[in-house]
């Protein structure tokens, strides 16, 4: 199954190759991760999508959490939180499919961010569903480039994740 | 003061009285303020050899071992040492020089990414980039590296960190904000433990290393004595409970004893005591102990159902946490199950040929029984390792120091000269084979210029005798390059070139005045047994199989 994790990281060199290593140490995998300063600029928060059975994430949630630079891990609830990704792409176009290009990335609310006449690069955020929908709408045309920031995720309600330190395990 | 001085005061603070290691270009600050420093310290002939002398010293001591050496090559030489003491969870600081910071990543002269290449063997490390931060992460590193489940800290510190100046101030507190092991367990689930203790008709204790390190030994003793519950205990929790007690069962899994993996394949509870069900322990998993339910009481979450599904989880110190339980627990009627284990011990006794023919266990049996325990018994890894834990009858905690997890051939004699700096008034051996003993041999030069007497049991069966037990089990008896050579090195002859003492023993009826002898003799002495060659250990519990089905070598 898949999971969205939620990690608050200490914003310090190597934390990232901690994370990673951890992963490919245990042969855990990663569908995507996605890594950026918080408000407060000693925090990082790291997104990471990661597939498999119920015992494995169990094991990825304990040895992060087991990382000393890993101050909190949240494992995201289906139905309790809200996803995102940026897409940037470039399309080749010419004088005669500029049009249906630009039209294709309004019709998915993103937007053109640069329209030369040989291309048009366009932004569009959103979940997995909007930001494949638009590849798979741009894919009868000359897709350039494509880059995508990994999935970030925000638990909905009232309550956040704070760097306020680990809380004592209670098994 | 200087990095190097700032240094050595914090390792002052933190009451560390010895330092193994090796100086090297990127250490010369720090090696000249150890010149004066009051602070013992262990010049080894090799890095490795510090690592492991740094890691048998905790074991004896329980204190944080400490380690230093310089930059590159220095620094890669500990990372064996370093992994062997993060797989048995061994508190270790170890201490690189790293070349100046401008030079970092430069390919500079003797510079390796150290701190890059041990972060999956250590519990943490740090790469020191300000002056400001070194007392603080020195602090840190302490704190990590003995709360907790203990582990190796690696501190890399570039050389002109080391000459740069600050105002010395030892912070009194860590405040690390990702770091809060548990210690109370679950007083919930203690109370749930408990009564599954009292309700069981089959428990039995399983003991690892964890009970060790965080000096459960007399709560386990109460548990078990208490209420009339066998242990079994892993090779790094040999010692927790007494081997020469009633309800010892002595180690289980792979090499166990046949009663002890019956009676956990066969128990109703298992009691696990800092131990983390590893595959040696378990053999195959889907068949291993079937009709269990499992308490698991472990410091580190995520030990707990890693392998094995925990019934109930305990997250906490095993000492506090049995201290708790032993109040609760109500004695359970285990009658009839140390009947029915008395019954294996008498099918499946540990047992090998009584001949005239001088045997390996036989030389481990004597040093048993020439010190009656009171010894600490270093290993190295293989059939000598084995033997040792199964034929000598270790009665007090922190008196096996062997390499389990990694296992690491030419840890036990390094280690052993570690744990007789932090013990000296006990006698010290290493149990080696010709094999493992030749990957640390140089530290016979440290061993008897420190004055650490340690006794040397070579069980010299002239081949790397586990591999070649595999080979003659499960490979055609194609003994693949596992022979050595009895006479090449000749050790009698290169004990004596390094100033030790060096006996040959040939003869079953000379075992014990040797050993004897050894024990007298002020001086680090190598004793050469020629042991039989094609002795094997027994019972074995073939790769992948259920650790019931053992096979004995038509011996049982």
């Amino acid at each position: 199954m898949r999971h969205t994790i939620s990690v608050l990281v200490e914003n310090k060199f190597g934390v990232l190759a901690r994370i990673a290593g951890l992963f490919s140490a245990r042969g855990f995998n990663i569908d995507s991760l996605a890594v950026g300063e918080t408000e407060d600029p000693t925090v990082s928060r790291m997104t990471i999508i990661s597939k498999g059975d119920d015992k494995t994430l169990e094991q990825i949630k304990k040895q992060l959490n087991k990382l000393i630079d890993v101050i909190k891990v949240v494992d995201f609830k289906e139905g309790e939180f809200v996803d995102r990704e940026l897409m940037l792409i470039k399309v080749a176009v010419n004088a005669e499919n500029q049009k249906n290009v630009l039209e294709a990335v309004e019709s998915v609310g993103g937007r053109v961010v640069s329209a030369l006449p040989g291309s048009v690069s366009a932004e569009v955020a959103g979940d997995s569903n909007k930001i494949n929908g638009l590849i798979e709408l741009l894919k009868p045309f000359s897709i350039v480039e494509v880059v995508r920031t990994g999935r970030i995720a925000l638990g909905t309600g009232e309550k956040g994740m704070k760097a306020d330190g680990k809380p004592e395990v209670n098994e | 003061m200087n990095g190097a001085r700032i240094l050595i005061e914090c390792l002052k603070k933190e009451n560390v009285e010895v330092i193994f290691g090796y100086p090297g270009g990127q250490v010369l600050p720090i090696f000249d303020q150890l010149y004066d420093a009051p602070i013992r310290f262990i010049l080894t002939r090799h890095e490795q050899g510090a690592a492991h002398a740094a890691d048998g010293y905790a074991r004896a001591t329980g204190k944080v071992g400490v380690c230093l050496a310089t930059s590159g090559p220095g620094a890669t030489n500990l990372v064996t040492g370093i992994a062997t003491a993060y797989m048995d969870s061994i508190p270790m600081v170890a201490i690189t020089g790293q070349v100046k910071s401008f030079l970092i990543g430069n390919d500079a002269f003797q510079e390796a990414d150290i701190t890059g290449i041990t972060r999956p063997i250590t519990k943490h490390n740090y790469l020191v980039e300000d002056i400001k931060d070194l007392a603080r992460v020195i602090k840190e590193a302490f704190h990590v590296a003995s709360t907790g489940r203990p582990g190796p800290v690696l501190v890399d510190i570039p050389s002109d960190i080391q000459m740069q100046e600050t105002e010395f101030a030892y912070p009194e507190k860590v405040q690390m904000r990702g770091y809060n092991p548990t210690y109370n367990g679950h007083p919930g689930q203690i109370k749930r433990a408990a009564k599954a203790i009292s309700e069981s008709k089959r428990p039995i204790l399983y003991v690892g290393g964890g009970a060790i390190a965080c000096d459960a030994s007399d709560e386990v003793y109460s548990l078990a004595t208490k209420n009339d519950i066998p242990v079994t205990m892993t090779l790094l929790g040999l010692g927790a409970f007494p081997m020469t007690h009633k309800l010892a069962l002595g180690m289980l899994g792979m090499h166990g004893t046949a009663y002890a993996n019956h009676a956990i394949m066969d128990s109703d509870l298992i009691i696990a005591v800092g131990a983390r069900f590893d595959d040696r322990v378990t053999g195959k998993l889907d068949a291993f102990a079937p009709h269990a339910s499992v308490i698991h009481i472990d410091i580190d979450p995520a030990s707990v159902s890693k392998t094995v599904d925990v019934d109930i989880p305990i997250v906490g110190d095993a000492a506090i946490v049995l201290k708790q339980l032993n109040k609760m627990v109500k004695k359970p009627d285990t009658k009839d199950w140390l009947k029915t284990i008395d019954g294996w011990k008498k099918t499946y006794p540990m047992k090998y040929k009584i001949d005239e023919k001088l045997r390996p266990q036989y030389v481990v049996e004597q040093i048993y029984e020439a010190t009656k325990g009171n010894a600490i018994i270093c290993t190295e890894v293989g059939q000598n390792q084995m033997w040792a834990a199964q034929y000598f009858k270790f009665i007090k905690p922190r008196t096996i120091i062997s390499s389990g997890g990694l296992g690491t051939m030419g840890y036990g004699f390094p280690a052993a000269i570690g744990a007789k700096l932090g013990r000296p008034k006990m006698p010290v051996f290493d149990v080696a084979g010709d094999g493992s003993i030749q990957m640390n041999i140089q530290e016979l030069a440290t061993a008897v210029i420190e004055k650490t007497p340690v006794k040397i049991i070579i069980l010299n069966n002239s081949c790397l005798g586990m591999v070649r037990q595999w080979q003659e089990l499960f490979y055609k008896k194609r003994y693949s390059y596992t022979k050595l050579c009895a006479d090449t090195p000749d050790f009698v002859k290169l004990a004596e070139s390094y100033g030790a003492v060096g006996m040959r023993i040939t003869k079953k009826k000379d075992v014990r005045k040797a050993i004897d002898k050894a024990l007298k003799i002020n001086n680090t002495v190598v004793i050469d047994f020629r042991v039989e060659q094609e002795e094997n250990v027994f019972p074995m519990v073939p790769a992948g199989e259920a650790i019931n089905k053992m096979i004995s070598g038509g011996l049982a």
